[in-house]
């Protein structure tokens, strides 16, 4: 009887993941093997030709330049991410949960604000460039906006706090003997740091920076309007094959493969958060 | 906790819509924000506005759904010719529309519908360079001077991306038609126009008009209306038609076949050519219409927005832009890899 109750319990759980998950992922794949209409709809005739197209040199390429930005994005949210999760952890115990809302902050007002606001500080008539320019640094504006680079700092902006918190909860467990011991055995501080404090909070460490990976891979806002859209990432290239070009088996078949890329990583990042702990 | 799960449902209900009479799609802002209000007071309809970004949205939408859900378009006329094409379009009735006869005799007989007998035109105009006088030497006057830009606007220049206007100022430049569907001129404008992606500040279909006003750009692939927006705050900014020509592009309104209320929307229809509303437009979104009447109303505005009084003839010189029927595929795939690389 209790487990019959329990089951009855789950029900609702998997009915939403079945409607909201598995059930669009299994339009995606079957749309995927069919081609665009002359106007846009689809044509029910099978081919293998959507995924030829998606090796091709200059879609590969997309692929290959979104994961680098994505990693960087990663890398630089963790670089950046893991001084302020230890720092709001070492701070005193009343002034934590404080700094940790100031972290989760900036996502009380609207992505699409924040990320015009970016604009904003970077353009070339923008602020940052107005105090360089007034301060002699610089004599001709820099060209910020519109690069590759304003859309890493948009996206390493976006997605930090939540990099912060998953290092933060790691470092929070973090069994403080284990220093104490390292530091009575004759560890150095940064030893200690090395050797016990960061391979124990590794599991945040890889679970932020998945997060920023596989969040950035698929964005679209931010490339669209940091890089101008001459730079073109997996998502606007779903964006843009769903929306503009209604090439939507075409679509499908890039969100097919950016979706095992994503599974593909969760799946590493779960199997590494085992084997740690 | 009964009281609390009722008020739940009224409150869960109070956010489905009221039923309307009809569904108008159109682009955000492109007709006046009370419109619906209005033509309930004068008409006694029951009409929802919803808004498309792009042509191709709005497309997309429609053709997933086989033309039901809406009742009235705004597409422009490729869009508009490839919708009746589908078979999606009802046929207009002139009858129900008396308000055509205030339209000049060249909006009756556009080359993609002979007559007006699936589409109504709402607005029309060209596509050309919009650009800061003070900051770009010269007058600009071909496709060129903005594909091959001079050193000293280099990465100051943005583009129109959507497919179509995005490959005919490629097309253009090298002498073809707007509406070319030969593969390899294709081709060669696709070339054209990745090489003057690294002169680009970006592509931008929206706000470049606030990109010249405040001098990140210096020149804009732009349609002649929203050039108008930043003459509108700097004088200093002027449209131009390049010397190989350009696009008449027509914005039009159709009618869904699947539509059960075609009286309606024949009347919602009526209702946007209704003088009053048409000069509304010509005021504020500062578009042509094919409108005579609006026209002659707004005529004290084409001093300072010169495009704006350009005239039928000058208009009817460039080419209509037109379906390009089966070669949209490559069209759309050309686009993509311009994008892409």
């Amino acid at each position: 009887m209790n487990t019959l109750k329990r089951n009855i319990l789950l029900i609702p759980g998997l009915a939403w993941i079945f409607i909201f998950l598995i059930l669009p992922c299994i339009l995606i794949i079957s749309l995927s093997f069919f081609e665009r209409g002359i106007y846009g709809g689809i044509d029910y005739n099978f081919n293998f030709e959507n995924y030829s197209r998606v090796v091709e040199f200059t879609y590969l390429k997309i692929l290959l330049n979104s994961s680098k930005i994505a990693f960087l994005s990663g890398f630089f949210a963790v670089l950046f991410g893991y001084p302020a999760a230890y720092f709001i952890y070492k701070a005193p115990a009343k002034y934590q949960i404080a700094l940790l809302f100031l972290v989760m902050l900036p996502f009380w007002s609207n992505y699409l604000i924040r990320t015009y606001a970016w604009m904003v500080l970077l353009n070339n008539q923008g602020l940052i460039n107005t105090i360089l320019i007034n301060l002699n640094i610089i004599k001709e504006p820099l060209n910020i906006l519109y690069t590759e680079f304003s859309v890493i700092i948009g996206l390493i902006y976006n997605y930090l706090p939540f990099v912060i918190l998953s290092i933060y909860s790691s470092v929070s467990k973090l069994d403080q003997n284990l220093i104490e011991a390292s530091k009575d055995l004759g560890g150095s501080s940064i030893k200690t740091f090395f050797l016990v404090t960061l391979p124990l909070t590794l599991p945040g460490v890889a679970a932020g920076f998945i997060f920023v990976f596989v969040l950035s891979i698929g964005n679209f806002i931010t490339p669209d309007l940091l890089g101008g859209g001459k730079f073109l990432m997996i998502g606007n290239l779903i964006y843009d094959q769903f929306l503009s070009a209604r090439d939507w088996p075409f679509g499908a078949s890039l969100s097919f493969v950016l979706i095992s890329i994503m599974l593909f990583l969760l799946f590493l990042q779960s199997i590494f958060v085992r084997k740690i702990s | 906790m009964n009281k609390f799960l009722n008020t739940l449902c009224i409150l869960l209900i109070s956010t489905l819509p009221l039923k309307a009479d009809i569904v108008v799609s159109n682009w955000d802002g492109y007709s006046a924000p009370d419109i619906m209000e209005t033509f309930k007071e004068a008409t006694g309809v029951n009409g929802e506005m919803a808004i498309h970004a792009t042509n191709e949205e709005v497309m997309g939408k429609v053709t997933a759904s086989g033309g039901k859900g809406y009742d009235v378009l705004f597409v422009s006329s490729p869009f508009a010719e490839a919708l009746d094409k589908m078979g999606l379009l009802a046929e207009i009735d002139h009858a129900k529309i008396p308000n055509m006869k205030h339209f000049y005799k060249e909006a009756m007989n556009l080359d993609f519908d002979r007559g007006n007998q699936f589409q109504v035109p709402y607005a029309w105009g060209t596509t050309g360079l919009c650009y800061r006088s003070d900051l770009v030497s010269g007058t600009p006057s071909s496709w060129n001077d903005l594909l091959e830009p001079s050193d000293d606007i280099k990465g100051k220049v943005t583009m129109l991306s959507t497919d179509r206007w995005l490959l005919a100022a490629g097309l253009l430049s090298l002498g073809y038609s707007v509406n070319e569907t030969d593969p390899s001129k294709l081709n060669e404008a696709k070339e054209k126009l990745i090489l003057a992606k690294k002169n680009l500040l970006a592509y931008d279909d929206t706000v470049f008009y606030t990109k010249l006003v405040s001098g990140e750009a210096a020149m804009a692939h732009a349609w002649d209306g929203w050039c108008n927006y930043a003459t509108w705050e700097n004088p200093d900014v002027k449209f131009v038609v390049p010397s190989e020509g350009s696009d008449l592009w027509v914005d039009t309104m159709v009618i869904m076949k699947a539509s059960s209320n075609k009286d309606e929307a024949h009347a919602f229809i009526n209702y946007i050519l209704d003088p009053a509303i048409s000069t509304w437009t010509v005021e504020n979104i500062m578009y042509k219409v094919p409108n005579v009447a609006a026209m002659e109303a707004t005529s004290g505005m084409f001093e300072q927005f010169p495009n704006l009084g350009m005239s039928i003839n000058e208009l009817s010189k460039n080419e209509t832009m037109k379906d390009v029927g089966s070669a949209a595929k490559l069209y759309a795939k050309t686009v993509s890899e311009i994008l892409a690389d």
